[in-house]
């Protein structure tokens, strides 16, 4: 972000997307980002023709259908997540945490994971309230407990996952304790192993000494485009590999015990589906067992491709890249041990 | 990317969440029930960009020079204006025949049948006929004129498909029905036209050659275009 030198006028939206500290607001020569954002528009609506006709091959149709889809779907449930974390900074004293969780984090980390019932919605709302809360003085380990264990266990998934599996009751419930036990201890390893440092939210101005009103949507604005612009990252991902990976693979791994679960565990992450809809998919699976149908409703809700860009943009890409392996193991793990005595 | 440009994604993303939302654009990416999420996101991000113009004149006012003090966003923002275009500009086709021959037939074993009515052509969903005719022998549909509506898929070989593509959420997860299409054929499909089928109940099926799934077929007797339905996917699931 120290660049200092003038931007020549021709380059591009990326160059000139840091550039938007105004020491230098006056000179007439930098474009500055309201500049590039009407040109790239503006451009965009000039060459709508040959744009279109680029997009008309069906696998760029289909990339561009999931992407959208992604985001619209998305979109609703962060920015709830926005309204939620913005409200906790800004309407929630810090001692209200103090007083609701318990005092020692390691019994502070079962309860947050219990909390997570709560938050009604999938896996975009959770990062930003987890965020929020970490910032809230929270113990860290207590709210990445919250942030694993809110998408998976809610009402709503665990209705959708009764009704998408209507012989197998006892998927629900292995859902739950899985997800649960692999939120717990990822929170108290996190207390045993982790270190603060690792954790670096991007700077923030402090929201201390404004109103409540200016604090409240200052922070919506900044959650929102900075977990948007990570959440666009994922669901591009997530469109090339659902428009580009030939489904017929899955049925090569399908028969061997141990390599279905590891596939439909990298499925998962790769799918990045919202974990309101992850298990119609699973149900649909059959060709696969239970259990690594379990591994996929597990893993999926705590880490994809999606959330690894919103991780890593909320707190600091050094703790995402730590954080996101360590949980697809443990997922797995708990997954496989909980299917061997549930299901 | 400063606040004023800030406000214009916000506003923009609002309003084009609630132009899908209030047309029926948004039913080719999510399911139906998402619309009044859809249009209370679109709202709070258009009152975002307007508390953010708001608070940027008034700071601006109290105290000239302000901006110098204010951390701008990462340059990942600057990625929200690629949904906005994709939306806005090019608003893609709901998933159609590439997607459908590309995933496995997700049909499921019905949790029970509806009675049908007793005479005259049945009209059916699709999703609702290859039920029946994979999992209960065609019980309820022999001996009967059946219509179903769906979208042409040809495979590799050519061979031709009616499908829906049912939803639970958004089209991430879309997956298709097939239908296999035997009998009097239309001697000129284009992939992806809405047809009607009218036909009658075959024993015949076939496997999905993507995921071992049932696909029951249909003797078609005849087939007319029709325009695609409002709501592209099938959501009878998500009841």
């Amino acid at each position: 972000m120290a660049i200092t030198k003038a931007a020549p006028p021709e380059s591009g939206a990326e160059t000139n997307a840091a550039k938007t500290t105004p020491p230098e607001h006056g000179s007439g020569r930098r474009l500055n980002s309201q500049l590039v954002l009407t040109l790239v528009l503006v451009l965009m609506v000039l060459g709508q023709g040959p744009i279109r006709g680029a997009l008309a091959a069906p696998v760029m149709q289909s990339w561009m259908t999931v992407f959208v889809a992604v985001m619209v779907q998305a979109l609703p449930f962060l920015v709830l997540g926005v309204l939620l974390s913005a409200a906790i900074a800004v309407f929630v004293p810090a001692s209200f945490f103090a007083r609701a969780l318990p005092r020692k984090p390691a019994l502070a980390v079962p309860v947050a994971g219990v909390a997570g019932v709560v938050l009604p919605g999938c896996e975009c709302a959770s990062v930003p309230v987890a965020g929020a809360l970490v910032r809230r003085g929270v113990t860290p380990a207590a709210a990445l407990a919250f942030l694993l264990s809110a998408p998976a266990i809610n009402p709503i998934v665990l209705t959708a996952t009764a009704v998408a599996f209507p012989g197998d009751p006892e998927m629900v419930l292995a859902r739950l304790v899985a997800s649960l036990l692999v939120a717990c201890a990822m929170g108290w390893l996190w207390l045993r192993l982790g270190r603060a440092e690792w954790l670096r939210p991007p700077a923030r101005e402090a929201y201390d000494g404004q109103g409540r009103g200016a604090a409240f949507w200052g922070s919506v604005r900044h959650d929102v485009m900075h977990a948007g612009g990570f959440l666009v990252v994922g669901a591009m991902a997530a469109a090339t590999l659902k428009a580009v990976v030939p489904e017929e693979w899955l049925r090569l791994a399908a028969d061997h015990p141990v390599v279905s679960v590891l596939a439909l565990a990298v499925l998962a992450v790769l799918l990045s589906i919202c974990s309101e809809a992850d298990a119609f998919v699973a149900a649909s699976l059959t060709q696969f067992s239970l259990t690594a149908r379990l591994t996929f409703l597990v893993v999926g809700p705590m880490i994809d491709l999606k959330l690894f860009a919103m991780q890593a943009g909320t707190f600091g890409r050094g703790f995402a890249l730590r954080f996101a392996p360590v949980t697809f193991v443990l997922a797995i793990a708990v997954s496989v041990l909980t299917g061997a005595v549930l299901l | 990317m400063n606040r004023q440009a800030q406000a214009a994604v916000l506003f923009l993303l609002g309003s084009a969440l609630l132009h899908a939302g209030l047309t029926d654009l948004y039913l080719r990416y999510v399911k139906a029930g998402l619309r009044p999420m859809l249009l209370a996101a679109g709202v709070v991000l258009v009152a975002a960009a307007a508390a953010t113009v708001w608070y940027e004149w008034r700071a601006r006012r109290q105290e000239p020079g302000h901006e110098a003090h204010v951390h701008p966003e990462p340059r990942v923002s600057w990625l929200l204006v690629l949904p906005l275009l994709a939306l806005i500009l090019v608003a893609p086709p709901a998933l159609g025949s590439y997607s459908a021959l590309r995933t496995g037939t997700a049909l499921q074993q019905p949790y029970g049948y509806a009675a049908l009515p007793a005479d005259g052509p049945l009209r059916l969903n699709l999703v609702d006929y290859a039920g029946r005719a994979a999992y209960d022998h065609g019980r309820s549909l022999r001996g009967r004129q059946i219509k179903v509506t769906g979208f042409v898929a040809l495979d590799g070989k050519g061979k031709p498909y009616l499908v829906r593509m049912a939803l639970n959420c958004c089209a991430a997860d879309a997956q298709p029905v097939k239908v296999g299409l035997t009998g009097r054929i239309p001697p000129v499909l284009r992939p992806d036209t809405w047809l009607e089928v009218t036909g009658t109940y075959t024993a015949r099926r076939a496997k999905d050659p993507v995921n071992g799934g049932p696909i029951p077929f249909i003797e078609v007797s005849g087939a007319a275009p029709v325009p695609a339905p409002k709501d592209p996917y099938d959501e009878t699931w998500n009841n």
